[in-house]
C-alpha cells in the first residue's frame, strides 16, 4: 500500500515538473501569423536577436509556403493545419520570407519582412 | 606523343545573344587533327553519336496569356522571337523553351486554351524539334496535368548530333524542388555516358542559389548539380528570373535567358522585385527582342547576330581526356 501511495506521489510530481515546464514553454512570445492568397498578415514582423519567439502560423485558404532560409525556416502551410515555429534570431537585420508552394498569378508578390533588432 | 592534354579538341558550345533569348552554336573543334577526330570517333562510340556542328535558340517565359501592365501587348514578343528565328541565315536544328511557356489561370479551361495558343504560335518555327519544360504557371497549380496532356512528360532526355540534353522539371511539385525521384532517374540516365560527353540541362528555376528571397533556386539543385559534377561539359539553362544571368561553378556553366513578355530588374541594384515598367516608345526593351539587325541593314535581312557572351570549357586537358587516352587512343 504504501508503496502504491509512493508511486502515486511520484506521478503527481512528474505531472507537477511537467507543467511547469510547458508554462516555461509558453512564456516565448507568440506572433500569430496568416497565409492567404496573397500575402501574409500581418505583413511585417519584428523580432529580437537572442529572443526565442514561437511564430504560430495558418494558411486560411490554399495550401502556402514559408521560406526564410536566414531564419532556417521551410515548411508548407496547409488549410486548417496551425504550424508552431520556435525560432531564436542569431544575427540582427531584415529578411524577406516568401511563400515557395505556388499558389496562383499573384504568389511571386507573397513576402513576409521579418526585422530582427 | 606530344602533349595531348594540350590540344584543342572536342566541343566548344558558344552562346550569342541574338535577341530572342539565346543561340548556341556547338562547334567542334575535332578536324583540326588526327587525334580530334580520333577522340571524337571513340567519343562517338560512347555516346551513340559523334558530335557534329549545329546550332540551336533557347526562349523562355512567354506566359502566354498574360494580361496586365507590364506588358499589355501579349504574344506580340513571342511572335516577333518566331519571325526572327525563321529569318536567320543559319536555321537552327531546335528550340528549347525553359518554361512559363503561359501564364497560370484558376480556369482550367482557359489554362488548356492557353496552352493551345501556345502550340499555334510555335508551331510556326521553321525548326526541326521544339522541346520544353514547364515554369511553375504551366504545372505549379496542377501538379502538371494540363502541361502533361498538351506536351508530353515534364522531365526526360534526348540526344542531338552528339550533345546528351536533359529536361529536367522544378516546378511540378509546386514547391522548387526537382524530388528524390527524378534525381534517381537523371543518375540512372547520366550512367551510360563518358565524363567526356557534351551534356546541356535545360530547366525553368535556377538549379543554384541565385537569390533564394526571390525564389531564384532549387531547394535540391545541389544534389542535381553533385549528380551531374563528374561530366566536364556540362551548360545549364534555365528562365523563371525574366534577365540574362551567367553563372560557373565546378564544370558548369548557367545561363538564363530573357523573357518574352516582362524583365525583372537586377537584384543587385537593391530594388524590389517588380516587373520594370512597359514604355510605350520601347516595347520590346528588355525582352528577348533587344537586337534586330545592325543599323543600315536592309529591310528583310537576317537579324545580326552580336555579343557574344560565353564560350564554355574546351575539352582539352580534362580528366576525362585523360580517361580516353587511357583506353588506347593514340594522338
Amino acid at each position: 500500500m504504501k508503496y502504491a501511495r509512493f508511486l502515486a506521489l511520484l506521478l503527481l510530481l512528474a505531472l507537477v515538473v511537467t507543467a511547469r515546464a510547458a508554462d516555461g514553454a509558453e512564456e516565448s512570445r507568440a506572433i500569430v501569423i496568416t497565409a492567404k492568397r496573397f500575402e501574409f498578415v500581418p505583413s511585417t514582423i519584428t523580432l529580437k536577436k537572442g529572443e526565442t519567439v514561437k511564430l504560430v502560423v495558418t494558411s486560411e485558404d490554399v495550401t502556402h509556403g514559408l521560406f526564410i532560409r536566414p531564419l532556417k525556416i521551410d515548411t508548407d502551410l496547409t488549410p486548417g493545419e496551425t504550424q508552431q515555429i520556435t525560432v531564436t534570431p542569431q544575427a540582427a537585420g531584415t529578411f524577406t520570407a516568401i511563400c515557395h508552394h505556388f499558389c496562383g498569378a499573384g504568389h511571386g508578390n507573397m513576402k513576409l519582412t521579418v526585422v530582427v533588432e | 606523343m606530344k602533349d595531348p592534354v594540350n590540344r584543342r579538341t572536342f566541343m566548344k558550345i558558344a552562346g550569342a545573344s541574338i535577341g530572342v533569348g539565346a543561340l548556341f552554336h556547338v562547334a567542334p573543334l575535332l578536324g583540326a587533327s588526327a587525334g580530334g577526330r580520333r577522340i571524337a570517333a571513340l567519343l562517338g562510340d560512347k555516346n551513340g553519336e559523334a558530335p557534329t556542328p549545329f546550332s540551336f535558340v533557347q526562349l523562355s517565359d512567354t506566359h502566354v496569356g498574360f494580361s496586365g501592365p507590364p506588358n499589355p501587348l501579349g504574344t506580340q514578343a513571342f511572335e516577333k522571337a518566331v519571325d526572327l528565328i525563321n529569318g536567320l541565315r543559319e536555321r537552327p536544328d531546335l528550340v528549347l523553351f525553359t518554361g512559363d511557356l503561359t501564364h497560370d489561370s484558376e480556369n482550367p479551361g482557359e489554362h488548356a486554351d492557353r496552352m493551345r495558343l501556345f502550340q499555334k504560335i510555335a508551331s510556326r518555327l521553321k525548326v526541326p524539334l521544339i522541346k520544353s519544360v514547364p515554369g511553375e504557371h504551366d504545372a505549379g497549380l496542377d501538379g502538371g496535368k494540363l502541361f502533361r496532356d498538351a506536351f508530353g512528360e515534364t522531365h526526360y532526355s534526348f540526344d542531338h548530333r552528339g550533345v546528351h540534353f536533359i529536361a529536367l522539371d522544378n516546378v511540378s511539385l509546386a514547391r522548387p524542388n526537382v524530388g528524390p525521384e527524378q534525381i534517381s532517374w537523371l543518375k540512372k540516365d547520366l550512367a551510360r555516358f563518358p565524363t567526356t560527353a557534351p551534356i546541356v540541362v535545360f530547366t525553368h528555376r535556377p538549379l543554384f542559389d541565385l537569390r533564394p528571397d526571390w525564389e531564384w533556386f532549387t531547394g535540391d539543385g545541389d544534389e542535381v548539380m553533385n549528380a551531374l559534377a563528374p561530366y566536364e561539359n556540362v551548360t545549364v539553362l534555365y528562365g523563371h528570373i525574366h534577365r540574362e544571368h551567367t553563372h560557373t561553378e565546378g564544370h558548369a556553366t548557367h545561363h538564363a535567358a530573357r523573357s518574352l513578355i516582362f524583365a525583372f530588374p537586377d537584384p543587385e541594384t537593391g530594388v524590389p522585385k517588380k516587373p520594370i515598367p512597359f514604355d510605350p516608345q520601347k516595347p520590346f526593351q528588355n525582352l528577348g527582342l533587344r537586337v534586330v539587325n545592325e543599323p543600315g541593314a536592309r529591310a528583310g535581312s537576317s537579324p545580326r547576330i552580336q555579343d557574344v557572351e560565353l564560350t564554355l570549357r574546351e575539352y582539352s586537358g580534362t580528366v576525362g581526356i585523360q580517361q580516353l587516352l587511357k583506353e588506347g587512343v593514340s594522338l
